[in-house]
């Protein structure tokens, strides 16, 4: 008698069952994804969205030394100088300058020498960098002032600060223009012991007076913490070589002749700081909100850094004080084709909004890409084979699922160089006479770095043949290009050169078939490396049997980051893998990884190799301070000659960027130096909103079919339970 | 009751010490004062001179444990690790050497931690204890064999696999949820769905199997054979005295994780991109934070010890044999 009502209860919920499904069916028929990770009301804004791996360190301009925070920086901050967006080779361009400003030469009495005088004669270098008048900073609570002219915010009480996350909380803002005062203020700020910026000393050596200016702000700062105070006026010191000559000029003296200063224009450790800025953010009630200038930059550039949760996101947005800068209207050859001058003249930037989302892990990062959510986005190892394919002549193209989302591919041979150095202190694979030389240059023939690049690198690089890579000033391409002693010129091309010259190379060194001529023992060499982790262990391996092909013996030393920096200063590596990523266009900032004072156990430097030729230093003192041309590129044919018959590092290779663009971003061209490129980039948002919405439509049905399942699975089981709870507890017993 | 907790405070301060001790010790065994500021100057062009500056303006330049230049009190007091660990025990754990401060990290941290394992917290115990039950409920069935079959395949899958298949399946093919991210306020259930039910279920296997061993164990002891003799229905066996009984080792487990809650996952969060603070320990310990690597391995005892003092509190609520003097 019971059974009817229980039947009906069952179609109830069945009938309310349906329905939802009905309804989350139609919602999944809406035009918003339900997978969109942004707020709906963006879906058809003009922003750009990409992600950061980690949280920068600092966003501090006198700090900051890395590509993921100039990412954010070089877009708020404006140095005078900056490169050319289309434009290749690289070139320097004035930003808030008037001019590329040319070095004034003189001598050790003061006397004003030509401009091509010989870097000897020439005791000092003067540039004059005039700013443009009018530019204004973003708006920002730092400017702000009462009606009596005094600043609103500089001292602001603990209850005024509790309940702020950001500067931009303050209610007032304001802006004033730029000064030449600012630059000379910031470079000031390169000797303040808190800021402990990481170009200190090497700029102490190049600015008159710079390292004057540290002795006395670490008295005055000592002084200073000790009454209790947070800030130090720069304004107060006085820097010997940094004079400002008017409102909008100022002038750097530098010792001797540094042409290279200029690129040093460029970046973000000479963009202005106003003074306001830094007092605002020396409070005490602020540091402890986390609001300090750090995080918060203020700039001029053509965006404001408006949220900053380096845990979450960090947002920059348009500047209303933008100075108004134009998309170049000349580039380099095909551009025009590309499309890359379509908006000449036009004022930028294009975007309103940058959204830097954090994205700690490739998975999610590669998947939001392809769902539309990042605009823009690197290939990692593992998602190669679903981007990219390779054709039998090593020709690249996207794999027809990325071609039919409209998804677009551009690669780019980076300024950067990964090698196998040979510490040249060391008395088995170091020293400058021909046995040295004879047994690296076996190592550099042994080990195939084309079939490096092939497994380890999904092809994404070039052997490199020398110290300067592509695109730098002193590279060259073809024949004239290979690096002789490993390479040879066949059919067309860099063929290497076979093991067998590489085994009579090594018994001319005393090491036939591996094995020491004089002791008899085998040929043990050591290889200095970090971590030894797992996912090492087939690169290492691949190592070990390249060398074990001439029969040296590679034994690996795995250790700590730390230990192994040690190592390298102390001189106990041996072998070991480095790499060097441009400063700056110039061959100079490459070459000087070969120059001996610059080795990095008797000088610190950045000649990991300790590698020390005297005719190459000669030849690199004289090449640094000419000018591009035929008469330096002589002396770098020279220089790079001799350092590739002396083979202190196996070249390695020039690693190739590899970058997928959505087809809604517009005006993307590859730059390797400039970091303040969003100002040029164009999104069509409506065009996005489109492609996400057909590409991200909810999918229910499995949901239905799992419960159905699981339904299937339960219900034989629960009707028996029913049947046994039914049954009365003697049911069936005996008498 | 008050003196033993008392007591037991007491006794957590020689604790944290030793902890504070060994964490200063293993950290500078492997990182030098002149290595933290050449990771944090950067690779390129640091000068010794600039290292020495980095290490004197944070205090990084004294002796680690000893000052012997130092006059009195100031040959204990004028050292790394008095000067870096003696504010710790009044919570103030001052500003990190990439000049953060950490209180206020902390603080902003931990609410998306706790929105996150909250929900996974409850879930996970509802969840699981109703998945044992029904086990137990259907014990001899095919269901419960094959349930616990089931459930030992989950238990030896890993974590990282529950994470990158669901983000597969209801991120990637079914569009259902954001594949990582997070927001505030109510929005934030559109991105902890997805991992608070992959934190359910890769936990499932084994707590569904151990609360099904307890209530098994239970459900054959004599009182509850007894009050099926007198007639109860299955059910209110199982829930009015089979669960009850089998909750005091539950809960007692249980209790003594609630303050790790606010520490957060650390493969969860990395994975979904949750601002928390599960990850807040690795990042230091990578970016040779000692400052932060000390806070977090501090406050990590301090709720340990906490969460141990609970689970004893707990004993004498949820048992009445047991009192704590």
């Amino acid at each position: 008698m019971e059974e009817a009502p229980q039947r009906g209860r069952w179609r109830r919920w069945w009938g309310r069952g349906v329905a939802l499904a009905a309804l989350a069916l139609a919602a999944g028929g809406c035009a918003e994804p339900w997978n969109n990770p942004y707020p709906a009301r963006e879906a058809r804004a003009n922003i750009y969205y990409t992600d950061f791996q980690e949280r920068p360190k600092h966003l501090d301009p006198a700090r900051s030394y890395s590509s993921n925070e100039y990412a954010i920086i070089a877009n708020v901050y404006e140095p005078p100088l900056q490169y050319h967006y289309l434009k290749r080779p690289y070139t320097l361009v004035p930003l808030t300058a008037e001019a590329v400003p040319k070095p004034r030469l003189y001598d050790a009495r003061g006397r004003r020498l030509p401009d091509d005088a010989p870097a000897a004669q020439v005791a000092e270098s003067v540039y004059e960098i005039r700013i443009r008048p009018g530019i204004r900073y973003q708006p920002h609570p730092a400017f702000a002032r009462g009606p009596d002219g005094r600043f609103l915010y500089h001292h602001l009480t603990a209850r005024e600060a509790a309940r702020l996350r950001s500067p931009y909380d303050l209610p007032v803002r304001a802006t004033r223009e730029l000064t030449a005062a600012d630059y000379v203020y910031q470079i000031k700020r390169l000797a303040h012991p808190a800021v402990a910026s990481p170009i200190y000393g090497l700029m102490s050596g190049h600015i008159v007076g710079l390292r004057e200016l540290g002795r006395r702000l670490d008295e005055a700062w000592r002084e200073a913490r000790a009454r209790g105070e947070r800030w130090l006026d720069l304004r107060r010191f006085e820097l010997a070589g940094v004079e400002l000559v008017d409102r909008y000029t100022f002038r750097v003296r530098i010792r001797g002749h540094y042409p290279q200063f200029v690129y040093w224009l460029a970046m973000p450790f000479f963009a202005p700081m106003p003074w306001e800025a830094e007092r605002f953010y020396a409070q005490g009630v602020l540091a402890e909100r986390n609001i300090v200038l750090d995080w918060f930059p203020v700039g001029t550039g053509p965006y404001m850094l408006t949220v900053n949760n380096p845990n979450r996101r960090m947002v920059l947005e348009r500047n209303p004080e933008f100075h108004g800068e134009r998309y170049p209207a000349e580039g380099a050859p095909g551009d025009r084709a590309a499309g890359l001058l379509a908006d000449a003249g036009r004022p930028l930037p294009f975007i309103d909004r940058v959204v830097f989302s954090l994205e700690r892990e490739e998975i999610p990062r590669w998947n939001k890409f392809l769902q539309g959510y990042y605009d823009m986005s690197g290939i990692s190892e593992d998602a190669f084979d679903q981007a990219v394919r390779v054709g039998a002549g090593g020709e690249v193209s996207l794999t027809p699922a990325l071609r039919a989302k409209g998804i677009r591919l551009q690669t780019a041979v980076l300024a950067s160089v990964y090698y196998l150095g040979f510490n040249m202190l060391d008395p088995v694979v170091g020293g400058l006479d021909e046995r040295g030389r004879k047994l690296r240059r076996a190592i550099s023939i042994a080990l195939d770095y084309e079939e490096y690049i092939s497994i380890f690198m999904n092809g994404r690089g070039v052997p490199a043949q020398g110290p300067i890579p592509p695109g730098i000033f002193g590279h060259e391409e073809g024949e004239a290009g290979i690096n002789p002693y490993v390479y040879e010129w066949r059919d067309g091309r860099a063929r290497r050169r076979p093991l067998a010259e590489a085994r009579r190379l090594l018994a001319e060194a005393g090491y036939p078939g591996g094995v020491d001529a004089r002791t008899g023992k085998p040929l043990v060499l050591h290889f200095d490396v970090t971590g030894g982790r797992p996912d090492d262990k087939a690169r290492l391996d691949w190592f070990r049997k390249q060398l074990a092909r001439l029969g040296i013996q590679l034994v690996v030393r795995a250790t700590d980051y730390n230990r192994f920096q040690e190592k390298m200063r102390n001189g106990t590596a041996q072998i070991f893998t480095w790499g060097w990523n441009a400063d700056y266009p110039d061959p100079e900032n490459f070459l000087f990884l070969l120059y001996g004072p610059n080795g990095k156990v008797r000088h610190g430097g950045e000649n990991a190799a300790n590698y020390a030729n005297p005719e190459f230093d000669r030849l690199f003192e004289r090449m640094r301070a000419m000018p591009n041309g035929p008469e330096r590129l002589a002396l770098i044919r020279r220089m790079v000659d001799i350092a590739r018959r002396d083979a202190p590092w196996v070249w390695g290779v020039n690693p190739k960027a590899y970058r997928l663009l959505h087809a809604w971003v517009g005006n993307a061209k590859p730059n390797l130096m400039a970091n303040n490129t969003l100002k040029y980039l164009r999104i069509d948002p409506h065009l996005r909103a489109a492609r996400r919405a057909e590409w991200n439509r909810p999918v229910l049905w499995p949901l239905a079919l799992v419960a159905l399942a699981l339904a299937a699975a339960v219900a034989p089981a629960v009707a028996q339970w029913r049947r046994q709870e039914r049954r009365p507890p003697l049911e069936g017993a005996g008498p | 009751m008050i003196a033993y907790i008392v007591r037991r405070v007491l006794y957590a301060i020689p604790i944290l010490i030793g902890v504070n001790l060994i964490t200063f010790a293993l950290f500078f065994v492997v990182n030098t004062p002149d290595d933290m500021a050449r990771m944090h100057l950067g690779v390129k062009r640091v000068t010794p001179e600039a290292i020495e500056r980095w290490k004197r303006e944070r205090g990084y330049d004294l002796p680690l444990f000893w000052n012997g230049a130092a006059e009195g009190a100031g040959k204990l007091t004028e050292t790394i690790f008095y000067r870096k660990s003696v504010r710790l025990f009044v919570f103030d754990f001052g500003r990190s050497d990439r000049g953060r401060d950490i209180g206020e990290d902390i603080r902003q941290r931990m609410w998306p931690s706790l929105a996150l394992a909250v929900p996974v917290f409850l879930a996970g115990l509802l969840t699981h204890v109703t998945v044992a039950l029904a086990l137990v409920l259907f014990r001899g069935s095919y269901l419960d064999a094959w349930g616990t079959v089931a459930l030992v395949v989950l238990m030896s899958i890993s974590a990282l696999f529950y994470i990158i298949a669901g983000q597969y399946l209801v991120g990637k093919l079914m569009h259902l949820v954001p594949i990582s991210g997070y927001a505030g306020g109510l929005d934030a259930v559109r991105f902890l769905a997805l991992p608070a039910a992959i934190g359910v279920l890769a936990t499932l296997g084994a707590n569904a199997r151990w609360y099904r061993t307890l209530f098994l164990e239970e459900a054959d002891k004599d009182y509850v054979r007894t009050a099926r003799a007198k007639g109860l229905g299955e059910l209110a066996v199982l829930f009015r005295h089979v669960l009850g009984n089998a909750m005091i080792p539950i809960l007692t487990g249980v209790v003594a994780v609630l303050p790790l809650l606010f520490m957060g996952s650390l493969l969860l969060e990395s994975f979904f991109a949750i601002p928390g603070l599960g990850s807040y320990t690795i990042d230091a310990i990578q970016a040779q934070d000692f400052a932060e690597v000390r806070a977090m391995v501090f406050l990590g005892s301090v709720l340990y010890i906490a969460g141990l003092l609970l689970t004893d509190i707990s004993y004498t609520l949820v048992d009445p044999r047991v009192r704590l003097g």
